[in-house]
């Protein structure tokens, strides 16, 4: 019999076997959850809304890819991260936004926010959504031109027109039916429309294990109750204004969120919370990003207050 | 999470057990045999033969006079003929006695049942019998059963829970040798005087639960327990929360506790001697692995090598390219396989090239999967940045000591991050003070 050894035997560290699940795989589904949410900005803003995704997602992965090569890093277009990070930053855009003020939010997203800080898993703050600020405060009406759904198109002459958080900030009653809000049919972002749509993608997360469910419960149920406490409509105020995107999709990022269930909780109440705040009592009638980019901000220090307690060790909460 | 759940984080691993139906088969006697002097945790052993001597089955050829050891018999009738330094499944350089077999299997003359009246009888025939942890810890049993406290300890929990994929042979040990298991149990109870055993078993193993309650009907204070069939479930101190609610405080032992854990093959060991004086010199082995032709549990004896053992299984099918001691998860990789069978050898594995895969370490995406999933609730991602950071201080506060290197976390990392590996060596760090 012939001999083993040294010579052709791998010797490593325990374990020798492995989940299948990778970043890239976790990215893929990420994506997948985002069909649905894809499909209606279709439906509800025509195709500028596909070509403005599809442009970003080229944007995003163009400077993911140059980044690495310029700085000689190992390739990390294969994880799909830039694509999570286009579509994001598409759907927090106004669909008839000029393609070049979107390439500008990419570069900005995927370059300054991601890589600068040491690519994925270093950033500390949302990518897309500090992309969305920064385009929001250089091009403040461009950013806040709202194209209106097609549906609507037929009844009123204008093409653009407020968001229902617009509509209510302004005191009109043109607000559109809590029905229309939870499929999608209102102004807004051109992916953060239809609550249903988002809704099913963040479900599919949820079954696959992507996300756990805490963030998004704590973020809407938080939004919920402070409009009910408030005497507002709740059910409009978590459909609006992208509340469901927000909790689903860009609140329980990774990289920017809590590592705990405890940690969770808090940043999903802290997201719902100030998105309320900033929403009632701001000058701005959005919250969402900002309270997402608030939260990001304060994620190492919940981190940091809300390890676990370890087996055997002394309760430390 | 762990905040709203009475049970420990665990992770849904393959099981692999693919010999579950194989009876043991006893392997023929080999040429040679290979025992090593370091066959437990603590004290090495001392040759106590020479080159050139006889010796017999059941004679002691490895002893010391520290507390925490196990002496070492031969298995075999034959003549020492070397004795010499060499690489041992321990991972160290020890001592190994190589004794040539006459085929005889002569037992030594004074080999009788121990006379056992009380605890302190019972306790020196279990360090008699050479008997250490043989689930894998490879801890001393005698010292494990004379706690100072032992009239505090009211649980005593028998291992049978075998949650590493692939390995079987304790499940063979609770069909094959049930009504050693049996006495075994009901001896260490009564000389222990412990209240309430728990025999734990993973609900995988249906059968193995079925026989042992029967078997126990109508034993007061011996119950049979399902488990989970879910990794790390076998593990010590998750067994122990498992079955009592209890947590062992960082730095105690179980008995802190009032509990103590053995294997079920450990007690059909101890058994064994105290029925027939014969010694811990032989132990069931799963073979199997995709490069072995035909994977079967063996009962082989201490020191038989890897290679005869893998031969006695139609040898390898494809090139090994790994082989491990014990399961995938927590399992060790050999360098050889002229190295030998050690007490608690519960499995060889050997794998093809196919099989052998590390997969590509990413960065780290926080995604808190390794946080989510640690048994002992630490959070490794933090222990991989301060291990990079070399913060010593950080490390200690992140409690990596009581790290188990279950393989869990790595198990999980969508990264690949060799996290239990980084583990062990931040454990290492803040051990050595973290002067390094
Ligand atoms: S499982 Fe891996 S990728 Fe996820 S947080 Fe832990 S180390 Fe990071
Ligand atoms: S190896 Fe250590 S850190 Fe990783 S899961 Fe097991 S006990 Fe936790």
């Amino acid at each position: 019999m012939e001999q083993y050894n040294n010579g052709n035997l791998v010797v490593s560290s325990s374990p020798h076997i492995f989940d299948n699940v990778d970043t890239s795989k976790i990215m893929l589904d990420v994506i997948i959850a985002l069909i649905p949410a894809f499909i209606m900005s279709g439906i509800v803003f025509g195709t500028r809304a596909i070509v403005l995704t599809i442009v970003c997602v080229v944007a995003c992965v163009i400077f993911e890819g140059l980044f690495n090569y310029i700085l000689k890093k190992d390739n990390t277009i294969s994880d799909y991260s830039a694509v999570v990070t286009g579509v994001l930053l598409a759907f927090n855009l106004p669909a008839n936004l000029p393609f070049w003020m979107a390439v500008i939010g990419c570069f900005v997203a995927i370059v300054i926010v991601k890589q600068l800080f040491g690519g994925i898993g270093q950033n500390f703050v949302n990518p897309a959504i500090t992309a969305r600020i920064v385009l929001l405060i250089s091009f403040a009406t461009p950013m806040t031109t709202w194209p209106l759904p097609k549906k609507l198109m037929g009844m009123v002459d204008a093409v653009t027109g407020p968001t229902p958080l617009g509509v209510i900030a302004t005191g009109s009653d043109a607000v559109p039916s809590n029905l229309d809000m939870f499929l999608g049919f209102i102004g807004g972002s051109l992916g953060e429309t239809s609550a249903i749509a988002l809704l099913i993608g963040g479900i599919y997360l949820i079954v696959r294990k992507v996300i756990e469910p805490t963030i998004p419960v704590a973020f809407i149920a938080t939004v919920f109750v402070f409009a009910v406490v408030t005497g507002n409509d709740p059910i409009f105020h978590i459909c609006a204004g992208g509340v469901f995107l927000g909790a689903f999709f860009m609140a329980t990022d990774y990289t920017t969120s809590p590592l705990t269930t405890k940690g969770k909780i808090i940043f999903g109440i802290g997201c719902g919370l100030l998105t309320m705040i900033i929403r009632l009592y701001g000058s701005y009638p959005e919250g969402v990003s900002y309270a997402i980019l608030l939260m990001n901000i304060l994620t190492p220090h919940i981190d940091n207050l809300t390890r676990t307690n370890v087996y055997g060790g002394v309760k430390n909460d | 999470m762990s905040i709203f759940s009475k049970h420990l984080p665990a992770v849904k691993v393959g099981h692999y057990k693919n010999t579950e139906n194989s009876a043991t088969e006893k392997m023929p006697l080999p040429d040679k045999v290979f025992i090593s002097m370091v066959q437990h945790i603590g004290a090495p052993c001392q040759p106590r033969v020479k080159v050139g001597d006889m010796v017999k089955v059941g004679q002691v050829i490895g002893d010391t006079d520290a507390f925490v050891s196990a002496p070492i018999h031969s298995s075999v009738s034959g003549k020492v003929t070397a004795i010499d330094q060499n690489m041992t499944m321990m991972g160290i350089w020890d001592p190994v006695v190589t004794i040539e077999l006459d085929k005889e299997q002569e037992l030594i003359e004074d080999l009788k049942a121990p006379k056992i009246t009380d605890r302190e009888s019972f306790i020196k025939a279990v360090r008699d019998s050479g008997l250490v942890g043989l689930g894998g810890a490879a801890f001393p049993t005698h010292v494990k059963f004379s706690p100072k406290n032992l009239d505090e300890v009211d649980t005593l929990i028998i291992n049978g829970a075998e949650c590493e994929p692939y390995i079987t042979s304790d499940y063979r040990t609770m069909m094959e040798d049930t009504d050693l298991l049996v006495e075994g149990i009901k001896r260490t109870k009564e000389y222990l005087s412990i209240k309430r055993v728990v025999v734990a078993i993973e609900l995988n193993k249906a059968p193995a639960i079925e026989k042992l309650s029967e078997a126990f009907k109508d034993s007061d204070g011996i119950e049979v327990m399902g488990l989970k069939p879910i990794y790390p479930q076998g593990a010590e101190k998750v067994l122990i929360y498992e079955v009592t609610g209890r947590q062992v405080p960082i730095g105690k032992l179980p008995a802190d506790v009032g509990v103590l854990v053995s294997n079920v093959s450990s007690i059909v060991a101890l058994e064994k001697y105290v029925q027939t004086g014969i010694p811990l010199i032989t132990r069931k082995v799963t073979v199997d692995g995709t490069a072995v032709n035909t994977p079967k549990n063996v009962e082989v004896l201490i020191g038989t090598s890897i290679k005869d053992l893998i031969e006695f299984c139609g040898g390898y099918k494809k090139p090994p390219k790994k082989i491990l001691m014990g399961g995938p998860m927590m399992g060790r990789t050999i360098y050889n396989d002229n190295m030998a069978i050690i007490k608690n050898n519960n499995a060889i594995l050997a794998f093809d090239e196919d099989w052998v895969k590390l997969p590509k370490e990413t960065a780290c995406i926080n995604c808190g999967r390794c946080v989510r999933t640690c048994p002992m609730r630490l959070m490794p991602t933090l222990i991989l940045k301060a291990y990079d950071k070399n913060d010593v201080d950080e490390l200690k506060k992140l409690n990596v000591l009581s790290c188990m290197e279950c393989g869990t976390c790595t198990y999980v990392c969508p990264a690949k991050k060799q996290l239990s590996f980084v583990n062990k060596l931040a454990k290492q760090k803040v051990m050595e003070g973290g002067n390094k």
